[in-house]
């Protein structure tokens, strides 16, 4: 049977993890529809038509969906699902905020962030912040599930689908958009960074940030931190990987004054090649770490930017 | 106003978990539980609503075994002022605890809900999406700020860029995230009150709700272990490494 992914847009294009998405869908049957719901997203639905294994765009118009509040989407999504067996979602906050309204109004379990898809009722997802994965199988009619978008290959562009015009559901009326406080960075977006450089407690400061930035820019790398880091206000909380954070699995970790808490590990483990910088020998870091150096990091980082720029 | 906060008992968030040797879950026996971080927020927020004169009354609800009555007595002992617990012994998932929750706000009329956003044993995230929506409630997830205001709640959530703010109406649904609040320790005289507090104990069926799962878990597994790496003496060794051994760079 069919499945509908629903995308989260800027306006101007589907998110990135859209086509990870289509590409965990593709895993759970075929025939790939689409959703993009928003006002003035023409140009996000034919982003969204644009890639590979997508049969059709619905393109749902209406003011009330220009903030992706819950309350008016989720009955817009729930509207739609009976026709599908499957509705897929990323699993970032604009997924987990919508899914479980969804499935709840269908009155359906909904699986969170799975990872591998078994068979189109069965699925794979981390649980105890990645300490453990369990294999559940679902009986419901519709399946609502959030997938986790660094376990799939993201789809390739390529695709040409056609876009269908759907109305929309109005506003609801029990929520309003006042705005929002965006992190601006030149730097690669968290989750979809090649490399990822991170810092800790250890870096004393958000002033000391700096080092890492600079670490960061010579590799064209994403800016993460532990929850230490932001709790101490060093940096916002969006740039927080772990259970409760982001989850990465960029090519090239590197943990700088990270101890390696369970909850730190969880969003970064299965990074290809972890590296860390800890001057504290004993930390938990080191058992996850394809490289360690034990040291002062504000010896070691300045040393590694040097080193990277001659190459 | 009532303000009716839900706790979930888990494992102890410092625990190193161990998957059962025939891999039904994980093991639960003589393991140290406690209160979910992001409950404790929940209910700190509750009670610094009290503190402040929005809240009138703070219910505790949970559900599970008999033990989750400790849970509640933690939350008590915190400040709330009376608890519920749905006792069973299934096996609850997150869209039975939304009914049971759903059928306790029916009958108790909080004019808000506070959960955690997620409980750290199963990872979920959907309890109170899917009690808002069981409820035709506004949800404010992930909140890292809120503020009551006559009729509405100003909530700044925790997103992928940032924060974003939103107004939603009341009644409502809020989940928190970790800098909503500082969860306070309870003290010895606030627990030995605590005791004294009623908990009212119910059971699913006299609230009509079926709680039969609808997720099966086949197999619960431990995730592939990384293999052992090594430690260098020198940043020219890691760099080396990195670009000769590894190719990351």
């Amino acid at each position: 049977m069919a499945i509908l992914v629903v995308a989260a847009h800027d306006g101007t294009a589907v998110r990135a993890n859209v086509a990870n998405a289509v590409a965990a869908a593709g895993q759970m049957g075929s025939d790939v529809a689409v959703l993009v719901a928003g006002s003035n997203c023409g140009e996000a639905a034919k982003s969204a038509a644009a890639i590979q294994g997508v049969a059709k765009v619905l393109q749902a118009e209406d003011a009330a969906y220009a903030n992706w509040l819950a309350e008016d989407i989720a009955p817009l999504v729930a509207k739609l699902a009976p026709a599908y067996s499957h509705v897929v979602m990323a699993a970032d906050s604009v997924g987990k905020n919508l899914a479980p309204r969804v499935a709840a109004l269908l009155d359906v379990a909904q699986i969170s962030e799975a990872i591998q898809v078994v068979s189109p009722d069965t699925f794979v997802r981390p649980i105890y912040a990645g300490n453990a994965l369990a294999t559940v199988q679902t009986s419901d009619k519709i399946k609502v599930v959030t997938i986790r978008p660094t376990n799939f290959k993201a789809a390739p562009a390529g695709g040409s689908a056609p876009i269908e015009q759907i109305g929309g559901e109005g506003a609801k009326g029990l929520s309003s958009y006042v705005g929002a406080e965006l992190s601006k960075s030149e730097r690669p977006e968290l989750t979809s960074a090649k490399i990822v450089v991170s810092g800790g407690r250890g870096l004393g400061s958000g002033e000391n940030f700096k080092i890492l930035e600079t670490l960061a820019d010579k590799l064209g790398a994403g800016l993460g931190a532990s929850r230490a880091a932001v709790d101490a206000g060093y940096v916002p909380n969006d740039y927080q990987v772990g259970q409760t954070g982001k989850v990465v699995a960029p090519d090239l970790y590197i943990a700088i004054g990270i101890s390696g808490a369970i909850q730190h590990l969880a969003g970064m483990k299965d990074s290809k090649t972890i590296v860390a910088i800890n001057k504290d020998e004993e930390a938990p870091i080191f058992q996850v770490a394809d490289y360690g150096i034990v040291g002062d990091l504000f010896q070691i980082v300045p040393e590694l930017t040097a080193a990277v720029e001659k190459k | 106003m009532k303000v009716l906060v839900a706790v979930k008992r888990v494992i102890d968030y410092n625990v190193k978990i161990r998957v059962k040797a025939d891999n039904t879950g994980v093991e639960t026996a003589n393991v140290k539980m406690s209160m979910n971080p992001f409950d404790e927020i929940a209910v700190e927020e509750a009670i610094r609503m009290k503190e402040k004169g929005q809240a009138t009354e703070i219910i505790v609800f949970s559900a599970g075994p008999a033990q989750c009555q400790e849970t509640i007595r933690t939350a008590l002992a915190m400040g709330a002022d009376r608890g519920v617990l749905v006792q069973t012994d299934a096996e609850l998932q997150p869209l039975a605890v939304a009914k049971l929750l759903k059928a306790v706000v029916d009958k108790e009329q909080p004019g808000l809900v506070i959960v955690g956003k997620q409980a750290i044993d199963d990872d979920s995230n959907q309890t109170g999406q899917m009690a808002a929506a069981l409820l035709g409630w506004s949800q404010g997830t992930f909140a890292n700020k809120l503020n009551l205001a006559d009729g509405t709640a100003e909530v700044k959530r925790e997103v992928d860029g940032g924060l974003e703010n939103i107004k939603i109406k009341l009644p409502a649904v809020i989940t928190t995230d970790l800098r909503l609040n500082e969860p306070r320790y309870a003290s010895l005289p606030n627990i030995m009150k605590a005791k004294k507090k009623p908990i009212e104990t119910l059971a699913p069926d006299a609230l009509g709700v079926d709680v039969a799962p609808r997720l099966k878990v086949l197999k619960v597994e431990e995730p592939p272990k990384r293999k052992a790496g090594i430690k260098v003496k020198t940043v020219a060794e890691l760099v080396d490494k990195l670009r000769n051994e590894a190719g990351v760079i």
